[in-house]
């Protein structure tokens, strides 16, 4: 589809696999996966518990390291990253989005969303702008001073959202980021996510249990025991 | 990077009010208690220093005994002294300005129906030119009066308040055991010593009058001798050993059955003593910074525990291991220099607070307020180190599963 990066894939895996434990207790996460994303792609990634989709999006994000395989980045051999340059990587190219929110407890909407920018050394007044900013992409103006606690779940995950995109990431990754919500909300958190990938040309790779919200995505992919079953595109509810 | 890293830091401080401030309560407490121990106890040696130096740098004691020499020493068993000792000093010895004999017994003071148990020395004037003791009102003892033993008595301001309070005691005539004795002045009050002993609890009579009247011998309990302004007090010691063992017919290579002790010995005996009590004080108060230093990496850890999850956010965003360090490094640092900081304006109010009510002066020592500051920090970075090293060398995932 969208093929600006030229030459190579944006995320490019390599016979990957993924091994927990040793000898007879170990645990094959993945079993050697190939696996190509493009820039500007949406993906879904499925599969039952354990078939290794947690996994590789760890992978995917830095993480974790895969105990065989490659993992290019943008042409980039991720493998050979110290655990420092990893961290950079996360900073400056990826966002994530968790099930579980993950926002700061305590901590007003507005702080949680300034959090990635404060690694990055912003000012405190470019970080309230762009702070403010990715609130209001997400339909927060007027929640900036609210705590977690205070807010809905479907508005906490949409912190989360600007908290992710605060930064303009190359590449957001979510991890079953509607598995805690209702599914009103989870339409309007779908909404956003390919809102943002159109728009911002954001690539998104996202794990989800759900097959409706897998019908956003531009292509589905789907895991079974540690290796990629199948790969379709969907055109779904894109409009 | 260091400039987010504090902002960070007290960002998260701020989130938790409540348990950043009773982990700093263990350091406020320590820190207060150090210094206000040190404190009154540079209060407390300052003022035995000004209380000696105000009993009279140049002034001498001659006690019969060993005086400190031993536990137990000969004091018992030596002879008295008599008034021809103090005479014989007087006479033979060079720069002297005043000899003082003294004797000395404890006895009930009445007044009509006031009843003062206080402590009747029988000396001569000479006694209140070595203490360099003035009189209130009324006068000294005549020669008269002194040769004749007659019942004549001088009070100490102490002994004055119980007995008249607030009437005039000049001419009134109280009862020393069974002795009727006429008061003739009254003395300047000196107040108390460094250890709590009341210098105006007394009363004053001729020697003459307290051997004859109330000991009912010729004894001399002790001779108090002050040199002239420039005679160096350790001669004048020499001197007065060497007329003493004469006089005492002591053997050459026989101890002194006999004392003389200067001011510079009990000043010097003295100070090391509070110098002591302060250290010992300190030392407990050190042991209570310690704890709360120990309560500071306690919560810290208890901290890093709670906040896994935080932390696999924070690492997932892209912290670096050396950034997570840092920030709960200078959590630590910031709060327990905080706690110094509290710790030292209240230890400073308490010394302050303890010093007016033991009537003792306030003497500041910055280098124990400096102390307190470096310690306070070093306390934050080595108990927060630990926990802090836990928290950033932490596994992302393992972290963000963490319940």
């Amino acid at each position: 589809m969208n093929t600006e990066s030229g030459k190579h894939h944006l995320i490019e895996l390599a016979r990957i696999a993924k091994t927990y434990g040793m000898g007879a207790y170990a645990m094959h996460a993945l079993r050697g996966i190939d696996l190509h994303i493009d820039k500007g792609e949406f993906v879904a990634v499925m599969g039952p518990s354990g078939s290794g989709k947690s996994t590789c999006l760890n992978i995917l994000g830095c993480l974790d390291t895969p105990t065989s395989g490659a993992y290019l980045f943008e042409g980039e051999d991720v493998g050979k990253l110290s655990r420092d340059q990893r961290a950079l990587l996360r900073r400056h190219f990826l966002g994530f989005v968790f099930q579980g929110f993950n926002l700061l407890n305590r901590t007003s909407a507005l702080e949680n969303v300034e959090l990635p920018l404060i690694y990055r050394s912003a000012s405190a007044h470019k970080r309230h702008r762009r702070g403010r900013e990715a609130l209001e992409a997400v339909g927060l103006t007027g929640w900036e001073s609210h705590t977690p606690s205070e807010l809905s779940g479907g508005q906490q995950q949409r912190v989360a959202i600007a908290r992710a995109m605060v930064t303009n990431p190359e590449v957001l990754l979510a991890d079953e980021p509607t598995g805690n919500l209702d599914s009103t909300c989870s339409r309007e958190i779908m909404e956003l996510l390919c809102a943002f990938n159109k728009e911002r040309g954001i690539t998104i790779v996202m794990v989800t249990h759900d097959l409706e919200m897998a019908r956003y995505a531009q292509r589905t992919i789907r895991f079974l025991d540690g290796l990629i079953d199948s790969e379709e595109p969907n055109g779904g509810k894109r409009s | 990077m260091i400039c987010q890293t504090i902002l960070l830091a007290l960002r998260a401080i701020r989130r938790n009010v409540l348990r950043s401030s009773l982990t700093i309560l263990g350091i406020v407490i320590g820190v207060a208690a150090v210094i206000t121990m040190v404190t009154l106890g540079d209060g407390a040696t300052a003022q035995v220093t000004a209380d000696i130096s105000r009993l009279g740098s140049n002034m001498l004691q001659v006690r019969p005994g060993q005086g400190f020499r031993g536990p137990g020493g000969t004091r018992s068993t030596a002879d008295m002294f008599e008034v021809d000792d103090a005479e014989a000093i007087s006479r033979e010895i060079f720069g002297l300005e005043a000899v003082a004999p003294t004797a000395s017994r404890s006895q009930q003071a009445i007044y009509g129906n006031k009843n003062w148990s206080t402590s009747v020395m029988g000396t001569t004037n000479a006694y209140l030119q070595v203490r360099d003791w003035g009189l209130e009102s009324g006068r000294q003892f005549t020669e008269g009066e002194l040769r004749s033993g007659r019942t004549v008595c001088i009070l100490g301001s102490t002994v004055r308040d119980e007995l008249f309070g607030d009437q005039d005691p000049l001419g009134a005539t109280i009862r020393l055991k069974k002795l009727s004795c006429q008061v003739i002045g009254v003395l300047e009050s000196k107040g108390q010593t460094g250890f709590g002993h009341d210098q105006d609890d007394i009363v004053m009579v001729p020697l003459r009058t307290l051997q004859r009247r109330i000991a009912g011998n010729t004894d001399v309990d002790a001779i108090y001798v002050s040199a002239h302004e420039g005679i160096s007090t350790n001669a004048v010691k020499e001197d007065i050993e060497a007329v003493m063992r004469e006089r005492r017919r002591t053997a050459p290579g026989e101890d002194d059955n006999f004392h003389v002790r200067d001011m510079q010995e009990i000043v010097s005996t003295l100070t090391s003593t509070t110098r002591v009590l302060t250290g010992l004080l300190g030392a407990v108060a050190a042991v209570s910074l310690l704890v709360g230093g120990i309560g500071i990496m306690n919560i810290m850890l208890v901290s890093v525990t709670e906040r896994t999850r935080e932390i696999g956010t924070r690492l997932a965003i892209g912290a670096l291991e050396r950034e997570v360090l840092m920030q709960f490094l200078i959590e630590a640092v910031v709060l327990s220099s905080f706690g110094g900081l509290f710790g030292i304006i209240l230890g400073l109010l308490a010394a302050a607070a303890g010093a007016h009510v033991l009537g003792m002066p306030f003497v500041l020592n910055p280098g124990i307020v400096a102390i307190a500051v470096v310690f306070s920090a070093a306390v934050g970075v080595i108990f927060g180190y630990f926990p802090a090293r836990k928290a950033a060398r932490m596994d992302p995932i393992d972290a963000l599963r963490h319940e």
